[in-house]
């Protein structure tokens, strides 16, 4: 093989080929795209609370807090206008309350949308999970009387999955359903449950044969929130903040019609509703970056900014270079969407990367205050408390809706193809299982 | 958007893959791991043959003329081939050097010459101990000749000519530095072997002696040339960095679903299965950052020295991490010579200081950043 060779002039016209326009990255929206943005800009120009757009610019790590209003309050009345508008829950069908949007539509919204996104807290796990897992297995009548209201805020919904003794092993979950005629009588407890407090219904999993096998006895419901017997307990968290709630149930009384997929089926229903949670590919999660970036700019140490410090550059540029690897770690997904491709698994890396930099950049945060560090007033030696605010949430951000380890199994087996866990409760019946370590 | 690589591209990646499983197997690096030649001359030629030399090269000088997003995809497959040849050397840093600042005359007479390979250039920077700084280099130049000593050169024993960088004046200004031209075939220069860390890619030092020279770029631009060599050199060097990176993942996950120990795969154990998906983790970060470099190269975007120093911090990481965990995944056997895993450990950590150290990156990030945030 020399120059001349075949080989030569196939591997010169592929590169050549390569030079027409189409083929450089670029960042731009196809004209379709462009004309749905304009459309969505447009809209929400026109409606959005604009007189909270400062606060909300604000808020960018964990909950948001109105000074003077009530989010759940706030957030009703942005849903209903963006029903109105259709825009509420836009991927979905439009006999639902949607749009029928593609997957990139919803991402252009999301952008449009912006930090009044931030409103739309109360209702996520309604859009992301429990209407999804209705309209794939509620019946047509299910489907029209509730996820229409689900869109439009009016109602409210949440997730009762986890419990005491069933959080990354949720499977292994103890809540009791018995049939009792055309009913399900429910005993048991939940907990981890955001806005059970203000929901309307939830979306509930509970084992209805303890005597097969832990994934093979259990069984997805709704049901009411205000049903008789249910009890909502708001749970003191570690960093002082009530945001989760414990529910109990006492005899309460579900008919069997507002079961969801086969008794005995609600594991493989779960894995909907979850796979749902997964795909939240739009939203970007909070780093602690920025407001990393800004706090060192300002900061005054001994010898100077302490941006200036060799140290600090250090640790903030390898955060900077992190956080930046998530954002285009997304950007190639939605590249992906925008092509009509289905994206890689990339994306499942975010909440692994976000959640322990927070924890990082926090901790580090407080080192460079020194001794005011421990100090959590809103004064100015501490920034308003922001960085020792982080430090207290952070934890749960390597916990709720996937732990650290949860994660770091899912890309193992699933993205690099290793070997499941070994689990040794797989083929017991669910009261033969061990309940204490010792 | 359109935040990936075209068809094209990823069918030239392909054919680079193809192209160097068959001629750059491990077996074939080992010959220059162990010394038995100082580079691979029949992977070099038929590198040269396949048009990849001269890929981001113009067709009127001798090249494919196809653009850096291509060159892109071929670095990966370097990198994961862990290629012993004067690539990253000749074409990211000479050539590159040659195209931003070289007149038409010495484009002529070089940027053929690397596309065909029959020329291999290299980038002498370095004095010793220290990052790019202008204040460290001490080599002069005075009326066209060069004094002093540069080490370490990448590949500087193999190569034809060298870009050079040197002092001409000593206001402590960024103007001090101008960049030369040099055939090191010429005379003048004193070239000397250096042991490495990576022997797959040599590293010398040359002593200019009364060293004739011609200047490449204006008098007093070099230092600015350089920060955009260095820039171009650091994405497209990223880019063989993650290539290097998800191949030792890759073998580090054979491993673990080969090897079986108390009576499994290893791979089930979750120490080893979250090793392993942090080094994704990595792999993936890098990989990211690196395609945004890749767009701000392509483009030609003011976004670039921002772009390249995210990569090259984010894909130095990766492949450090990947390298020295693929080692952990594999036990003892990782620690012997026959298998494999030393020479992506040794690339990764070679490569981790070509172009200046990670400190020096990060650094640069934060200038950079900085100088966004204030504009």
């Amino acid at each position: 093989m020399g120059p001349g060779s075949a080989a030569h002039r196939f591997a010169l016209r592929r590169v050549r080929g390569t030079r027409e326009e189409s083929s450089k990255m670029n960042f731009d929206d196809t004209p379709q795209e462009a004309a749905f943005r304009a459309t969505a800009r447009q809209w929400v120009d026109a409606n959005a609370p604009k007189e909270l757009h400062v606060e909300l610019s604000k808020s960018s790590l964990g909950r948001i807090r109105l000074a003077k209003q009530d989010i759940v309050e706030v957030g009703k009345a942005w849903q209903k206008k963006k029903f109105e508008g259709n825009w509420a829950c836009l991927h979905w069908p439009k006999e639902y309350g949607g749009r029928g949007a593609t997957p990139i539509e919803k991402v252009i919204w999301q952008q449009e949308e912006g930090v009044y996104g931030k409103l739309t807290q109360p209702f996520q796990i309604g859009e992301g999970m429990c209407g999804p897992t209705v309209m794939a297995f509620g019946s047509e009548d299910a489907k029209r009387r509730y996820l229409p209201k689900l869109a439009s805020g009016e109602e409210i919904w949440c997730q009762l999955f986890s419990e005491p003794s069933a959080g990354s092993d949720v499977a292994g979950l103890r809540t009791r359903a018995e049939k009792k005629g055309d009913n399900w009588v429910v005993n048991g407890q939940k907990i981890w449950t955001s806005g059970a407090h203000y929901s309307d219904y939830g979306l509930l999993i509970a084992r209805t044969d303890p005597n097969v096998p832990k994934h093979k006895g259990l069984t997805m419901f709704f049901l009411d929130m205000k049903s008789s017997g249910v009890e909502v307990r708001p749970i003191r968290q570690a960093n002082g903040m009530q945001e989760f709630n414990e529910v109990y149930f006492t005899d309460v009384v579900i008919p069997d019609s507002q079961r969801l997929g086969a008794v005995g089926e609600g594991w493989s229903v779960s894995l909907t509703t979850l796979m749902n949670e997964r795909m939240s590919i739009g939203s970007r999660l909070a780093t602690g970056v920025p407001e990393m970036f800004e706090f060192c700019s300002n900061l005054m140490l001994e010898d100077g900014l302490a941006i200036d410090d060799p140290a600090v550059r250090s640790r903030l540029a390898s955060w900077a270079a992190k956080s930046s690897g998530l954002k285009y770690t997304s950007y190639r997904t939605i590249s992906a969407l925008s092509k009509g491709e289905r994206p890689g698994p990339e994306n499942s890396i975010g909440k692994l990367v976000s959640g322990m930099m927070l924890q990082d950049i926090a901790t580090y945060a407080m080192d460079l205050q020194g001794a005011a560090g421990v100090l959590t007033g809103n004064d100015e030696e501490t920034v308003q408390g922001q960085f020792q605010q982080m430090l207290l949430s952070s934890p749960s951000m390597r916990i709720a809706g996937g732990t650290d380890e949860i994660l770091r199994n899912i890309i193992a087996e699933r993205v690099l193809g290793l070997p499941g866990d070994i689990r040794v409760d797989k083929d017991v019946p669910y009261n033969k299982i061990p309940t204490k370590g010792r | 958007m359109n935040f990936d690589f075209s068809d094209d591209q990823k069918q030239l990646r392909d054919q680079a893959r193809k192209f160097l499983t068959e001629k750059c197997s491990p077996k074939a690096v080992r010959v220059v791991l162990d010394g038995k030649a100082p580079y691979d001359k029949e992977l070099w030629k038929g590198l040269a043959e396949m048009g990849f030399l001269g890929v981001a090269i113009p067709e009127e000088f001798g090249g494919a003329g196809a653009g850096h997003l291509e060159l892109c995809v071929i670095a990966e497959e370097m990198g994961r081939a862990n290629a012993p040849v004067p690539f990253s050397s000749t074409v990211y840093l000479a050539a590159e050097a040659l195209l931003i600042a070289g007149s038409d005359a010495q484009k002529k007479k070089w940027l053929p010459a690397i596309a065909s390979g029959e020329a291999i250039g290299t980038l002498a920077l370095f004095e010793g101990k220290g990052n790019p700084a202008p204040n460290n280099v001490k080599l002069t130049a005075a009326n066209g000749v060069l004094t002093g000593v540069k080490k370490p050169v990448p590949d500087g024993a193999i190569a034809d000519f060298a870009v050079v960088a040197a002092r001409i004046g000593s206001s402590g200004r960024d103007s001090d530095i101008s960049l030369f031209l040099v055939d090191l075939k010429a005379g003048g220069v004193e070239v000397k072997s250096l042991t490495n860390l990576d022997p797959t890619r040599g590293q010398a030092e040359i002593t200019f002696k009364d060293c004739k020279a011609e200047p490449l770029g204006a008098a007093g631009e070099g230092w600015s040339i350089l920060t955009q060599v260095l820039d171009r050199a650091a994405v497209l060097c990223a880019f063989e960095q993650v290539g290097g990176s998800d191949r030792a993942l890759e073998m580090g996950r054979d491993y673990a679903l080969d090897r079986i120990a108390f009576g499994r795969q290893i791979g089930s154990f979750q120490a080893v299965k979250h090793m392993l998906a942090d080094m994704y983790v990595s792999a993936t970060l890098a990989r990211s950052n690196s395609y945004y470099g890749a767009w701000a190269l392509s483009t030609n975007a003011a976004e670039l020295p921002e772009a390249a120093a995210a990569a090259r911090i984010s894909a130095t990481q990766a492949f450090q991490h990947c390298a020295k965990n693929n080692i952990q995944v594999h036990g003892g056997m990782g620690f012997t010579w026959e298998f494999d895993c030393h020479m992506y450990y040794r690339r990764a950590n070679a490569m981790a200081l070509g172009l200046g150290s990670l400190s020096y990156w990060e650094d640069q990030l934060i200038d950079r950043m900085r100088k966004k945030n204030a504009a």
